[in-house]
Formats: structure tokens, C-alpha cells, sequence
């Protein structure tokens, strides 16, 4: 598991890549809080193009990044799903309260 | 019904494990031939049951897990994950999906993914002495139906 993040004035951009569960998404969630507390931007982008593998863990930290960026009055949109992590997190409901685009 | 193979894993509930059953779990599944879809199906659902033992059956100390999977006739692959945990005061709550006790960065969505990515899920479960969890799937695998023994 890995992130990236890129910033420009109006979006910042977490990309991940590896693997998502329980055990290392506090690392994941820590990183990405960083680059998002530290910006504001109205814009935030969760990149899962390199994402192998997600369980319910990875629906937690979408829904938990929404939290932080919604209060602050932001946008978060998830892109580059693969059809099963799509229908994973439309599951939980996350389609109505972001975009979420696949690949 | 016997199984035509199965194998037996014990591990400790720490985090750093999920991985590792997961990963075990789908090695194993893998001379059924499956497709590369349903081994990710496989690898979600159990990936969920193992978490659930290491968050909520064992919240505050390192338990033992242990772990059977078997592959039946028709391809039929079932995985039994057991622990000797706190265990489920209400099986069909903790089942609605949403619903957590931990709440924070939990989804409440466990049993639902197990659900959704499985054919069959059972879950008995018995207050301060554990749960199990069966999960079965059936594999039509790449090659259509049978070719093993």
C-alpha cells in the first residue's frame, strides 16, 4: 500500500496503490488527512487506479475523508473504480453523497 | 458431505494477519480453478470475517483465529473462520448492513460484502464464547466445471 498526493490550488489528489483493509488503512487515513487538513482545497480527488484490492476498510476511509472535506464545505469525487470496488461502494450508499467514477 | 481437500490455518488476531489469511485462503482455492474474479470475491469475504474477529470478537487482546477451508464436488468452495472471542449478542442486527458497534472509520458493512460476494453465509455466534463464520461459494472456474482430483 501506497499514496500520492498532488496538490493544485483548487484539488488535491490522493492516489493509492496495493492493497486496502483494516490493518493499513490508519496509515492511509493519516496521510491522506494531512495533505487534506493542510490545503482545504474544494476540491478532492481519491485516485483508485492502482488499487488490487479493497475491502470494507476502503469504503470507511472514503466515507471518513467525505466527513473531513464536507465539513469544511468541499467536494470529494473517487475515480479510476474498478467495476467491483464501483459496486462495493455503491453498497454503502457512497453515490449519493459523491461522484464516484470508474475506470 | 466430505470434502475433496481442505487445509487448516490458526493464526493470532493481529492486523498484520489479514493479509496473510486472505492471501492463504485464495492459494488454496486456487487448484479449483476459479476465475481470477472469484478468487478477488473470495479474498474480500474473507478479508471481512478475519477483520471482524481481530475488531470486534478479540477487541482488546490478541486471540487465536482459526481458519478451515475445504473444496467440494462441483466446486463447491466453503471457508470456516472461528474464533473463541466475545462473540454476537444479536446476529441478525450485527447482519443489517450500516450497523457497527465501533462506529469512527468502521462502514458496518462486513457482513454485507461477505454477503454480496458469496453464494451462502452462516453465522453462529454465542456471547462471551465465539462465532463462526461459514462462507461458500461456487466456483465455475475458468474451465468450465471439472477436471480435478
Amino acid at each position: 500500500m501506497a499514496i500520492r498526493t498532488t496538490v493544485t490550488p483548487m484539488r488535491v489528489t490522493i492516489s493509492i496503490s496495493g492493497e486496502i483493509d483494516h490493518h493499513n488503512a490508519a496509515a492511509l487515513r493519516l496521510e491522506a488527512d494531512e495533505a487534506i487538513q493542510s490545503n482545504l482545497a474544494p476540491n478532492v480527488r481519491i485516485d483508485f487506479d492502482e488499487v488490487t484490492f479493497m475491502d470494507s476498510s476502503g469504503i470507511g476511509f472514503v466515507l471518513g475523508r467525505y466527513r473531513i472535506v464536507s465539513a469544511y464545505g468541499g467536494n470529494v469525487e473517487v475515480v479510476n473504480l474498478s467495476n467491483k470496488f464501483y459496486m462495493m461502494m455503491k453498497l454503502a450508499g457512497l453515490e449519493k453523497l459523491m461522484s464516484l467514477k470508474t475506470k | 458431505m466430505k470434502a475433496l481437500n481442505s487445509m487448516k490455518l490458526e493464526i493470532e488476531s493481529r492486523s498484520v494477519n489479514e493479509a496473510f489469511a486472505r492471501a492463504a485462503v485464495a492459494a488454496f482455492a486456487a487448484q479449483a480453478d476459479p476465475t481470477v474474479e472469484e478468487i478477488s470475491d473470495i479474498k474480500t469475504a474473507v478479508s471481512e470475517a478475519v477483520t471482524n474477529c481481530i475488531v470486534h470478537a478479540y477487541p482488546d487482546y490478541v486471540g487465536k483465529i482459526y481458519i478451515w477451508a475445504g473444496i467440494f464436488d462441483n466446486g463447491i468452495f466453503r471457508v470456516k473462520i472461528k474464533d473463541k472471542g466475545c462473540g454476537i449478542e444479536d446476529v441478525d442486527k450485527a447482519m443489517v448492513p450500516l450497523f457497527t458497534t465501533l462506529g469512527g472509520e468502521r462502514a458496518g458493512l462486513g457482513f454485507a460484502v461477505m454477503e454480496s460476494f458469496c453464494d451462502r453465509i452462516k453465522v453462529r455466534s454465542k456471547p462471551n464464547k465465539g462465532t463462526v463464520v461459514t462462507l461458500e461459494k461456487a466456483l465455475c472456474g475458468r474451465s468450465g466445471a471439472d477436471e480435478r482430483n
